[in-house]
């Protein structure tokens, strides 16, 4: 019998109150319940962590690095959406 | 290393295709390659090759400590054991994962090294007999293992880069534990006393020769390194362990088993003398004292617990299906 591999879940965690959660890595488990439990032990053995979410990386869509140009690059010549972009006079005061 | 005699393969720089020559570029500038990158298919193979091994170290490398958990001389050694032996599966799983990012499953790689097609360190294959050995292999196992992660966390895969942050910040009690254990011993009875030189003694060498072969044995560095897959090269690392672990050993009054072994002022270094290479290769090629024992534990925990992977895979497919039938009948 050909045995069936446990899905790969990614494993987001939450480090402190008010943070957003952060990809942390990957682990093995059969269904979501079992995902939290072993992103406990693999990743928070040392309190990093004060909630977990984890999702299925098929279900993850991504960019490909081939789109890093189009996707990116329109955003370098758009030097106006940056504060610094405008001299204000220092008389004008703290803006 | 935990990866030693990683087999790279690779082209010369004349040889070089486009796409090969902007990938070493963006190496060169000390950018980070990601899983859908390219890469050539050699840093590919090469890293899953060098990361599994290191993840199969992590994971074989519980099993010598794990042999005394159940026989810890107090509660407390015991829970720092257990915590411990439950970092090192942590790394494995970290580096796992790391690996997978490149393509390749984890059950594929349990297959390898369960075929014995893959290696793991050969550090593993010497047995634990006494209780100072838990504080000889934290010290100087763990200590050289640090040696060589401290590095990789600026190496060019960044899964590989990353999974070594984590681990080097761990790592590093792994290290303290084992040299709190020596210190112990070494400052209670002459029974102890001598109980932890004889642990120094029996892995001295062999934490020597986990940093591979000498330099001029070692075949396949130069890719590695030009890849930033490998940062330093095995003597250089073997010099910073000896530098750094013999004062260590001076201050717990315990003596290396290596007569050379004296502060050279010209060079700035300790001397010391080769580990006996004949036997690294045999403990590679299968024959240390433990490889069997070693392999079979690994083999029958896979073995063993297939109906368990299997039950909680037949669990998740039932109560999914449950849901999806809840889920039709409030339609």
């Amino acid at each position: 019998m050909t045995r069936k591999e446990w899905p790969l879940w990614e494993v987001f965690i939450r480090g402190q109150h008010g943070l957003n959660h952060r990809h942390v890595g990957s682990l093995h488990a059969p269904d979501a319940g079992m995902a939290i439990n072993n992103a406990r032990d693999v990743y928070t053995r040392r309190n990093e962590g004060v909630s977990i979410w984890v999702v299925r990386s098929l279900d993850i869509a991504a960019s490909s690095p081939s789109d890093k140009g189009p996707l990116f690059d329109p955003a370098e010549s758009k030097v106006y959406r940056h504060p610094t972009f405008y001299d204000i006079p220092d008389d004008v005061g703290h803006m | 290393m935990y990866a030693q005699m990683v087999k790279s393969e690779g082209t010369a720089a004349a040889e070089m295709s486009p796409e090969e020559r902007a990938f070493q570029d963006r190496i060169d500038r000390g950018e980070k390659i990601e899983p859908r990158d390219w890469m050539p298919d050699d840093y590919r193979k090469t890293l899953i090759r060098q990361m599994g091994q290191h993840a199969h170290s992590e994971i074989v490398g519980q099993l010598p400590e794990g042999n005394w958990i159940t026989r810890a001389p107090t509660l407390e050694r015991k829970a720092i054991l257990l915590a411990k032996v439950q970092d090192e599966a942590g790394h494995g799983l970290y580096l796992y994962s790391a690996a997978e990012t490149l393509g390749v499953s984890r059950d594929e790689l349990f297959e390898k090294l369960h075929s014995g097609a893959m290696k793991y360190s050969s550090i593993f294959n010497y047995p634990t007999l006494t209780w100072a050995d838990m504080g000889a292999v934290g010290w100087l196992v763990d200590g050289a293992a640090i040696m060589n992660q401290v590095p990789l966390q600026r190496t060019s895969y960044g899964p590989y880069a990353r999974a070594m942050v984590r681990i080097c910040k761990e790592e590093s009690f792994h290290q303290r534990q084992g040299y709190a254990i020596m210190m112990k011993m070494a400052q209670g009875t002459p029974e102890q006393k001598e109980m932890a030189q004889d642990a120094l003694n029996r892995f001295w060498g062999s934490a020597l020769m986990m940093f591979g072969p000498s330099d001029k044995d070692s075949v396949h560095s130069a890719r590695s390194m030009a890849w930033r897959i490998k940062m330093n090269t095995n003597d250089e690392l073997r010099q910073k362990f000896v530098d750094e672990t013999v004062p260590q050993a001076d201050y717990l009054g315990l003596t290396v088993p290596d007569e050379t072994c004296v502060w050279n002022a010209e060079r700035g270094h300790y001397d010391f003398a080769d580990p006996d290479w004949e036997e690294f290769f045999e403990v590679l090629k299968g024959n240390g004292p433990c490889n069997a024992e070693r392999l079979q534990a690994r083999r029958d925990a896979w073995e063993n617990g297939a109906w368990f992977r299997d039950g909680l895979n037949a669990y998740a497919g039932k109560a999914a299906a449950r849901r999806a039938a809840a889920a039709l009948a409030a339609e």
